[in-house]
């Protein structure tokens, strides 16, 4: 769990400092250093890409928007997913089966078409990917802490909240939110990835953010066109986006261990 | 030479000693009681013993059973002694069998492992043995899954399992916890019974259990051996202080003061009260069945019942935190009705409740000081945080707890800490009814002392009314003034306290009395004096619901289902109160 923390926080260290030490701004094209191999010299350390810009400095842009777009996609997921989840499991009855009814028909909409149909009526629009990636993330999220509300609910400190008159929201809020923090907070580890891997897809789609914004989505789809003559555009942004989806995998891995743990202790 | 012999034995979790250098023998054929409250390391010797332990405890110290060394053995070795050679029986049976496997094929498997039996001689052996143990319709249950059956029949299989290969060792670890009390006392005959000159190891909490029937005791605290010695001994004449506290500590139905009945105004009247559920299958499960009962101011009303008797249901709907379908409850005049959220404030914080479980009663994310000082919050919302931590520390200060723990979370308590917290939260709104569901059970002996005399120094200082549920006949001796029986949701016996434990009006009364364990090695056990098991509420038996396990059932019972009477102060469901004698 310590490593895979610590490699987090370096890479986003090195990704919110990086582009300050280098020389380079990651929109400037030079068409006399395309497809630069990475050299220490000129400190193109990642080379160039086909239009000459500075990779380094783009690879660490990306990798900014890239956890931004994730961890912002999951904060939302979490924000709704949560209240709604709770909601539905304490109140239960005929709110609980409408409400999930409700996520069900949203979990039976095919996700491309829908942010394909999204990006045809609102145009190409940064806000949108993240409400695409958050709106499919939230019912996962809304199912689950459903689950463990009905758990919840049951236990005893509920019932000696209702006798002493602790009014239904401040239940929800003070005696069911909490608890659910371990679990949430594992799934939110997990679902990080999963958003980062969407917005990969959607940019390598070209669906994703736009020319000269970059993720590293897009980077890698810039990548695979130019793979066969300078293969660092390629493996430089998969490497690290395959590092970073691996260090939140385990992340949430051990968290859920840690959380197990002290349930079953 | 002793059968099993421990020298020095010892288990650690990083570290921490949970059985501290152990040594004893057990000779072959003798019964052996191990006592001690938890954490007292009891069951972890029996698992250092059978080399269960997790892989992360560390164990040294030598077990040898019949000469040969068992300690840190490898995984064949063990597995040729045990089940083959020592016997296991734990307490939750529903854990300890596997809930895919038919029962028949379970024994069967324990024979053919050991080379015992196969093939059709395995089935007969199996059949023959769950005969043994009491299973009605061998034959039948030999294919029946472990959910089919009750509790006590699935502990016969699993006594059967320990005992088909005739073992020299059996090891039971708390093998009737969970089980009913009158359920409970036909186990512990059964194992009497079966065990021939098998040896017996048998760990629990319950001095009760031990006192009639192990030969020689162990007595445990904090991992160290601290006691041994002849039962009768050991009682008499205990050496070490810790068991001296644990023998003062033990409750008897059959002997200590009780308290004189209360002539108060009535605070709580309940009527003709009602409550069922409707399960997943769309049955109706009648929990509870015309219940009628009055509380005094100052008193305590003991409800006593085995599991099933709808005992809990029945606070719970009055309280409204579940729906009562007929009947009502009066309180200081006036009748209450619907669910908590919906009375008035002033009458809800009037009724608490105090929960068996106080690691489930406690909110875990919570700190006590807001534990306690939530109440406070939700129905006096102006008063000052100073004010409200003011009150919370003196509420703490009147459980005997300290201020130091206000800043601590429920799991960095002790469960008695746990439960006085509980207490103090429901006493903070000065209620003037303090309902407590099973509220000591899942104390140690010591503990529960402590807690049951709180509550009886909070009652005489502030008058407070107690309704007391409790399976545990001596923890109701030792508390009420009035006791009402309870069988299968109906009421079948309300009586003062004194005249319900000197001269029982119902068979079902005299049933728990009798089942009831007595810790004391000179009073001989009684025979289970009931057979079978309560009946499922979804289908209760025609006329009185006792009859089928009634030794003094006649024609008239299964017939017509008798209403409570009043024969010289005792109100008794029975169609022969009066006709027949079951004073003790």
């Amino acid at each position: 769990m310590k490593a895979s923390a610590a490699i987090l926080l370096m890479i986003l260290l090195i990704a919110i400092v990086g582009p300050w030490i280098s020389p380079h701004a990651y929109q400037a094209t030079n068409f006399d250093a395309i497809l630069q191999a990475p050299t220490a010299a000129g400190m193109r350390w990642f080379g160039t890409d086909d239009l000459g810009r500075d990779l380094f400095v783009r690879t660490m842009l990306g990798i900014r928007v890239t956890l931004l777009v994730a961890i912002v996609a999951s904060l939302v997921s979490l924000v709704i997913g949560v209240s709604y989840g709770a909601i539905a499991g304490y109140v239960g009855g005929r709110v609980d089966a409408v409400m999930m009814r409700f996520v069900d028909t949203l979990y039976a909409l095919p996700f491309i078409f829908f942010v394909i149909l999204l990006m045809v009526v609102f145009e190409r629009n940064f806000l949108l990917i993240f409400v695409a990636i958050g709106a499919i993330n939230w019912l996962d999220m809304a199912r689950i802490v459903r689950g463990q509300t009905l758990s919840l609910r049951e236990r005893d400190f509920i019932d000696a909240a209702r006798l002493s008159g602790v009014s239904t929201a401040r239940i929800i809020f003070r005696h069911i939110a909490p608890n659910l923090l371990g679990i949430v907070l594992v799934y939110v580890t997990l679902t990080i990835p999963q958003a980062i891997l969407v917005e990969s897809f959607l940019s390598f789609l070209g669906l994703g953010v736009q020319e000269p914004q970059t993720s590293l989505g897009a980077l890698v789809d810039a990548g695979v066109n130019q793979m066969e003559g300078a293969s660092w555009m390629l493996l430089i942004p998969a490497t690290l986006l395959a590092v970073i989806l691996l260090a939140f995998n385990f992340l949430g891995d051990a968290l859920r261990d840690h959380f197990d743990a002290r349930q079953s202790r | 030479m002793s059968l099993l012999e421990v020298e020095s034995l010892s288990v650690s979790y990083d570290d921490v000693a949970v059985v501290n250098a152990v040594s004893f023998k057990v000779r072959r054929g003798e019964s052996v009681g191990i006592v001690g409250e938890s954490g007292s390391g009891k069951s972890q010797t029996a698992l250092a013993l059978l080399g269960l332990l997790p892989a992360n405890a560390t164990m040294s110290g030598s077990v040898r059973f019949d000469g040969e060394e068992l300690a840190n053995a490898g995984a064949r070795q063990l597995n040729s002694v045990r089940g083959r050679r020592i016997g296991i029986v734990f307490q939750d049976p529903m854990q300890a069998l596997n809930p895919y496997l038919r029962v028949g094929k379970q024994l069967r498997q324990i024979l053919l492992q050991h080379n015992l039996a196969r093939g059709a001689e395995a089935d007969t052996k199996v059949v023959a043995m769950l005969r043994r143990v009491g299973l009605p319709d061998p034959e039948a249950q030999f294919r029946a899954y472990p959910h089919e059956l009750s509790g006590g029949m699935r502990q016969r299989v699993m006594l059967a399992s320990a005992l088909i290969c005739e073992p020299d060792l059996l090891i039971a670890d708390e093998p009737t916890t969970a089980l009913d009390v009158t359920v409970q006392a036909q186990i512990l005959d059964l194992l009497e019974e079966l065990r021939d000159d098998t040896a017996l190891l048998l760990i629990t909490h319950d001095l009760g259990i031990v006192a009639g029937r192990c030969e020689r005791l162990l007595v445990f605290q904090e991992g160290v051996l601290i006691e041994s010695g002849a039962t009768t001994s050991v009682f008499s004449s205990p050496e070490n202080p810790h068991t001296k506290k644990l023998l003062a500590a033990t409750l008897r139905t059959d002997r200590g003061d009780i308290a004189e009945p209360v002539t108060g105004a009535t605070v709580l009247g309940v009527d003709n009260a009602s409550v069922s559920y409707r399960d997943s299958t769309r049955d109706r499960l009648v929990a509870v069945t015309d219940v009628s009962l009055t509380l005094r101011k100052g008193e305590t009303l003991a409800i006593v019942g085995e599991s099933g008797s709808g005992k809990s249901s029945l606070v719970r709907a009055l309280l409204g935190l579940i729906p009562m379908q007929r009947g009502k409850v009066v309180y200081a005049g006036e009748l209450l009705e619907g669910p908590v959220l919906s009375r008035a404030a002033s009458k809800r914080r009037d009724l608490q409740l105090v929960f068996q479980d106080p690691a489930s009663a406690l909110n875990p994310s919570m700190r006590v000081a807001a534990i306690v000082g939530e109440p406070l919050l939700a129905n006096s919302p102006a008063l000052s945080v100073k004010s409200r931590s003011d009150r919370v520390i003196a509420m703490l200060n009147k459980v005997s707890l300290d201020e130091n723990i206000l800043r601590r979370f429920p799991h960095q308590l002790s469960g008695g800490q746990a439960q006085r917290v509980a207490i103090a939260r429901a006493l903070i709104l000065e209620p003037k009814i303090l309902i407590c569901d099973e509220a000591v059970a899942a104390l140690d002996g010591t503990v529960r002392k402590q807690v049951l005399q709180l509550l009886r120094d909070i009652q005489r200082e502030t008058g407070l009314s107690i309704i007391f549920i409790s399976h545990d006949l001596g923890v109701v001796r030792a508390i009420s003034h009035r006791v009402a029986v309870m069988y299968l949701g109906r009421l079948v016996e309300v009586a003062a306290t004194a005249s319900l434990f000197s001269s029982p009006s119902h068979p079902y009364t005299r049933a728990l009395l009798d089942a009831s364990p007595v810790p004391d090695p000179r009073v001989t056990p009684i025979a289970a004096p009931l057979k079978g098991e309560t009946p499922s509420p979804l289908a209760p038996p025609s006329g009185c619901v006792f009859h089928p396990r009634c030794s003094y059932v006649e024609s008239e019972c299964s017939r017509r289902s008798p209403e409570l009477r009043t024969i010289s102060n005792t109100r008794v469901a029975c169609h022969r109160a009066g006709n027949i004698t079951l004073a003790r």
